[in-house]
């Protein structure tokens, strides 16, 4: 089964943390993500640009509406996502469980892959 | 025994094994419930068969295959439901393994806690939808949707039908007792609902709490949890009045305590405090709490000396400050009014317990005892004020009359 890991970080305070040590969390992140693939785990993944770059697409009264920004305005944000097979969920959790992101403070949203139509 | 009697008993081991050979949760209850109206209609005339466990497992899984095959034709997918057919016996047997699954994937903690509670109570407990409801005062539409969408999650996100890993299963482990003690205390607390609703709580975590001590006999924390549930229960007659007024734990009749319940908590108790870790896990000391208290014959012969030294105790493994709170209390209990009285006021300074109306009655207990009778009316008012529960109410309007006049 194919889960998608939605990594959510606060972008302030993200964004106030010295660049050196956001290197070294990402570095070590990359290198958790080549783990896996090795693995036959990871099936793809990327970071995101932060949320100033958002653009919205819904529909209203039969019209396409664009808006600027995320869809929710929330404290935390959307900031990447990875791909992975996973038995099952608590596969996929002790996997989200080790990302080195999580001690930048990063939460992670683990969503199964549905396939088909929707029922 | 009745036949729905049987149903009731019986209805998690049956529950959990058709989840384990049918793998999803709707068939199995589906199946199930054919199985049950079956065996309404048979039973009462014919008997219940040599083992009604083993047949109500065979009956309701074949039940669920013909289901599974009509639903088969529909969409065309006959392959899949062919290897439910050829199952051994052996296989089909109940091991306890089963439960143990199926109260792991009640109680997974991707699922929300009132999730977890009602899956536990309807899955395990046999308890209708409707019991359910009644019992935690939501409407039964309410509590029903809650139940499938939990089921739902178990199925979408794919939560393994699995007795956790060595590595996680303390973890998980805690999670299960934190929701069979809010079961015990949904029941205990008696804040509202009909009394025998909460009755049946009560009785349904005590059961649940000796399935983890059957299943799981080398976890001390488990026989500390039903140490605790026992011992609350033992004293269930007596906490309220005729009216309904609470009396407290020195007023109680303690001739009306149940002994059975005491003797087999105490029991307990003793063998989570040996077989548990340095030091002894939360529900293992509040239970050897518990059980100082029950074993006092008298109000006055309460061994406070002791009951201090275990909430210090606790208060290391489970520091919070209403833990603190009741070693304040044991510690004035104990001889050291003053004392205690410190701790309750250096607790009420630091203002985490504001809006918490049992430290305004705890400072109000200590300043009567000290003979300090204004102050204590007004730590009363104070509690008065914060206090939700109707009996609670009633008990400190009293308390605050007797000091005022």
């Amino acid at each position: 089964m194919r889960y998608v890991l939605l990594i959510y970080k606060d972008e302030t305070l993200w964004g106030e943390m010295p660049t050196k040590e956001k290197v070294a969390i990402f570095e070590e992140a990359v290198e958790f993500s080549e783990d896996l693939r090795k693995r036959g785990v990871y099936l793809g993944g990327d970071p995101l640009h932060t949320t100033n770059t958002a653009t919205t697409v819904r529909m209203k009264n039969g019209q396409t509406l664009i808006t600027d920004g995320p869809f929710a305005e929330t404290k935390e944000q959307l900031g990447g996502y990875s791909l992975i097979e996973a038995e099952n969920l608590d596969e996929a959790i002790a996997i989200a469980s080790r990302n080195p992101l999580l001690r930048g403070g990063l939460s992670i949203e683990v969503r199964p892959i549905r396939v088909g139509p929707p029922q | 025994m009745r036949t729905e009697e049987i149903f009731r008993a019986e209805h998690g081991r049956i529950l959990a094994t058709l989840i384990r050979l049918l793998g999803d949760f709707d068939v199995a209850e589906e199946g199930l419930q054919e199985a049950f109206a079956t065996a309404l209609a048979r039973w009462p005339e014919a008997g219940p068969p040599a083992n009604p466990v083993a047949w109500l497992v065979s009956t309701a899984r074949h039940k669920a295959i013909d289901q599974l095959r009509r639903r088969a034709r529909l969409a065309q997918k006959q392959d899949e439901i062919a290897r439910h057919i050829e199952l051994s016996a052996e296989e089909e047997a109940p091991v306890p393994e089963d439960r143990l699954r199926l109260i792991f994937t009640c109680c997974h903690p991707a699922l929300a806690t009132e999730a977890q509670v009602a899956l536990t109570l309807r899955t395990l407990g046999g308890l209708s939808t409707e019991e359910i409801a009644r019992a935690f005062l939501v409407p039964a539409p309410t509590m029903a949707q809650r139940i499938v969408r939990a089921k739902a999650k178990i199925r979408d996100a794919r939560i393994p039908y699995q007795v956790p890993p060595d590595d996680a299963l303390a973890e998980r482990l805690e999670a299960v007792m934190v929701v069979v003690y809010l079961v015990f205390n949904e029941g205990y607390a008696a804040s509202f609902g009909e009394r025998l609703v909460r009755h049946e709580l009560c009785a349904q975590a005590i059961r649940l709490g000796r399935l983890l001590v059957e299943l799981l006999p080398a976890h001390a924390e488990s026989k500390g949890l039903l140490a605790l549930m026992l011992l609350h229960d033992s004293r269930r007659a007596t906490r309220l009045d005729g009216a309904g007024d609470i009396v407290l734990l020195e007023d109680q009749d303690r001739v009306r305590w149940d002994r059975v319940e005491i003797d087999e908590g105490a029991a307990l108790v003793e063998d989570a405090l040996r077989g548990a870790g340095r030091p002894p896990g939360p529900y293992a000391l509040q239970a050897a709490i518990a059980a100082v208290h029950a074993q006092a014959s008298t109000a006055a012969a309460t061994d406070w000396r002791q009951i201090a030294a275990l909430y210090g105790m606790l208060a290391r493994v489970h520091p919070t400050p209403v833990v603190e709170l009741n070693r304040a209390v044991a510690v004035a209990m104990s001889g050291g009014l003053e004392r205690g009285l410190a701790l309750v006021d250096g607790l009420d300074q630091r203002g985490e317990l504001a809006g918490y109306h049992l430290l305004p009655v705890a400072r109000a207990e200590l300043l009567r005892r000290l003979g300090r009778h204004a102050e204590a009316a007004d730590s009363y008012r104070r509690a008065l004020a914060l206090v939700s529960n109707e009996a609670e109410r009633r008990h400190l309007g009293k308390r605050l009359r007797e000091i005022a006049s």
